[in-house]
């Protein structure tokens, strides 16, 4: 009898056993079979990428100014062009402008040379830069083959900037915004709602009305005056950092809402008390058996969070009382289309940074609303 | 319902004493105050004479502990109705405020009714109608909504506005129009002008109900006392508005409590950009300016009334609902 105890019933002739998947697995298969927020999750990881080697996507320096051109209309993209001796010649290129200044009226525009192009080229010479803050390099993934050259994909703004190349480089800081955000909201968020659902009692209440306090202020007056007592002459990283906190502001209390919530329908569950009979912690108790069961639950609220944010610094910049003009992000390039005669003379300063705000809400939404629908073991 | 009453009303004591004091403690945030900015402004013209300063300073307790200007404060709204002076304008607060926050309060309003209109035919649609074209189509512009902040809605809609109909825009009324007395021209010029920003700022609010509203009332539409409805004869639409879209209404109440926040705040941000006549410009202008007991009105008067607001949404709520009231 012992050896049988020792070694269990051997099943040779069973079905083979179906393979049993984690919370995880299953809630990823779920998720894949969600194809906008699929292809969703790539764009916004290719917009990160895009972030973190901004330097190595932009075609020109985002700083560099150009007194020859100054609001030059986005330049097309041209396959084709004839050599002199007439024959076609397959040669990515833009053709090279030419400023004409308008004495009467005192209006650029741009023509056309003839017979002048400026080929392109992939992983082309350019401006020096440092990857990643620390590797010294000047290859540019897509730009003018000759680094003497400028081209403007995108069009230029009012001191002959490149737009591409500060919407990549703002991408740094506009999505960074969002992340950071989320992160200290999750902190507040968690801790604040953990204690609120885990204890209950008085602590639950003074919690809870807060929560109800900070939400029933409207939301843009409270930050333009705490974003207007940043002092002009901070530095940048200092601005940035507050900027974000005054962001975040917004996103941990319908965070600590949800965990709030969480605890309160887990707290009388029996494997929580189970665990407590166990002599568990009270931090055990959380962080082992009550986190796990409602993680992918908080993945996907601060999923949904990010764009929030990434729309309030946009707004606190545009206004010019977020993050200043040294610093590059989409909310500072808006700022550049703020008056209407601008807008006419150089659609693209809106359009260009406009919707690469609107993509990137968008495929944020869509990813959180994916995993928010994975994440319900109850959808179908 | 009148225990309800007093105790909703008890709890917003609290809540209107702690957003006088944030207010307060916002305006004083940035270093020095507005004394130090008109000494540094009149330094050339001879300075800031010490009898005026003294005057000043006393009126408004500047140069005093916080608490002590907190109080001043506080008693002249209380006591005196006096909401201080602005100091860049030299007037008092309550001759600059008044009609802008009404024309700011009155766009919010308007707008709440413009989501209501749009949002209930749409979710309910939507719902009717799911994964027909039409839902695809309320659903995807639903997520554009969301997505397109304010004031980008806003600079589009002047820019497509100026480039189809070649109408300038901006104000609230035609520049001709501008300080003159109430006409009917000047009312139907209005009407011209008042829709743009209602429906910028409308926009993402409107997006957000028609989502609510459709995945409410898909709850209800397949509910036994839906079939039974039907299987007595009730003719379709009859159906749909008697039961499921009455049970599906409550959001629609209880959301003018979060959506007049962001109404509120979503307005103020257009207003810069479609330099309306309302709180929103005065109230940049003031905090760069530090013109502290102006911005202070503001945010406070904004924020109570938005508080108020919420207090009625909550009544109307447990009016309808009988649930909320004896909770």
């Amino acid at each position: 009898m012992t050896a049988v105890d020792q070694n269990p019933v051997e099943i040779a002739d069973a079905p083979t056993a179906p393979v049993l998947l984690g919370p995880w697995a299953l809630m990823w298969r779920k998720f894949k079979r969600h194809r906008i927020a699929y292809a969703s999750l790539w764009l916004v990881l290719f917009i990160y990428v895009l972030a973190l080697f901004a330097n190595f996507f932009a075609p020109e320096a985002h700083d560099e100014t150009n007194r020859r051109g100054i609001f030059v209309p986005p330049q097309t993209i041209q396959f084709f062009h004839e050599t002199e001796d007439g024959s076609r010649q397959f040669q990515l290129h833009v053709d090279a402008l030419k400023m004409k200044v308008d004495q009467a009226t005192m209006r650029r525009s741009y023509d056309v040379q003839p017979g002048k192009i400026i080929p392109l080229g992939f992983f082309v010479k350019g401006h020096a830069y440092e990857l990643l803050g620390f590797i010294k390099a000047d290859r540019h993934f897509f730009g003018p083959k000759d680094p003497d050259d400028v081209v403007y994909f995108l069009g230029s703004d009012r001191l002959g900037r490149d737009i591409l190349s500060r919407i990549i480089v703002g991408t740094q800081i506009s999505m960074s915004i969002g992340l950071v955000g989320v992160a200290v909201s999750l902190l507040i968020g968690v801790s604040l709602g953990g204690i609120s659902g885990y204890y209950g009692g008085w602590i639950d209440n003074v919690i809870q009305r807060l929560i109800e306090f900070l939400r029933s202020i409207p939301t843009i007056p409270l930050w333009m005056g705490l974003a207007a007592a940043i002092p002009l002459g901070w530095p940048p990283l200092r601005t940035y950092f507050i900027v974000t906190l005054i962001v975040s502001m917004i996103g941990w209390t319908s965070l600590a809402r949800e965990v709030r919530g969480k605890f309160l329908s887990l707290r009388k569950e029996d494997f929580i008390t189970a665990a407590r009979l166990d002599g568990l912690s009270d931090w055990e108790v959380i962080r082992k058996h009550m986190v796990p069961s409602f993680s992918s639950h908080i993945i996907a609220s601060l999923t949904l969070a990010v764009p929030l944010m990434i729309l309030a610094e946009t707004s606190l910049s545009f206004l010019g009382i977020g993050l200043q003009p040294p610093i590059v992000s989409w909310g500072t390039l808006l700022k550049e289309a703020q008056n209407i005669r601008t807008i006419i003379e150089a659609p693209w300063l809106l359009i260009a940074p406009g919707s690469m705000i609107v993509i990137a809400v968008l495929a944020l939404n869509f990813l959180g609303d994916g995993l928010r629908d994975a994440a319900d073991p109850h959808a179908h | 319902m009148l225990q309800f009453l007093y105790r909703r009303i008890l709890y917003m004591i609290p809540t209107v004493f702690l957003v006088s004091v944030v207010t307060f403690a916002i305006i004083q945030l940035p270093p020095g105050d507005y004394l130090d900015t008109l000494a540094a402004e009149l330094a050339d013209s001879g300075g800031l004479d010490d009898g005026t300063r003294q005057a000043l300073a006393d009126q408004y307790g500047l140069g005093q502990p916080m608490y002590v200007q907190y109080l001043k404060w506080m008693r002249g709204i209380l006591f005196y109705w006096d909401f201080g002076i602005s100091f860049e304008k030299n007037v008092p607060v309550n001759d600059l405020i008044w009609d802008r926050l009404g024309w700011t309060f009155g766009i919010s309003i308007l707008t709440l009714l413009f989501i209501w209109m749009t949002a209930l035919p749409i979710g309910i649609y939507s719902a009717v109608k799911k994964y027909s074209a039409g839902d695809y189509i309320a659903t995807f512009l639903g997520f554009i909504g969301l997505a397109v902040p304010n004031f980008l809605l806003a600079l589009v809609m002047m820019y497509v506005s100026f480039k189809v109909f070649g109408q300038s825009v901006g104000g609230l009324v035609s520049p001709e129009y501008i300080d003159q007395p109430w006409t009917w021209g000047k009312f139907v010029d209005l009407l011209k002008h008042i829709w743009m920003p209602i429906v910028v700022v409308g926009t993402s609010g409107a997006a957000a109900l028609i989502r609510i509203m459709r995945a409410n009332l898909l709850d209800e539409l397949y509910r036994p006392y839906v079939v039974t409805a039907r299987a007595k004869g009730m003719s379709e639409f009859q159906l749909l508005m008697r039961y499921p879209v009455r049970v599906a209404l409550n959001p629609f109440v209880s959301t003018i409590g979060w959506i007049l926040p962001t109404l509120v705040s979503g307005e103020i941000i257009v207003a810069v950009v479609m330099n309306l006549p309302t709180t929103g410009p005065l109230l940049l202008r003031a905090l760069l300016v530090q013109d502290m007991y102006l911005a202070g009105s503001l945010i406070l008067i904004v924020s109570l009334l938005t508080v108020l607001g919420t207090l009625i949404s909550d009544l109307l709520l447990a009016w309808i609902d009988p649930r909320i009231r004896y909770q």
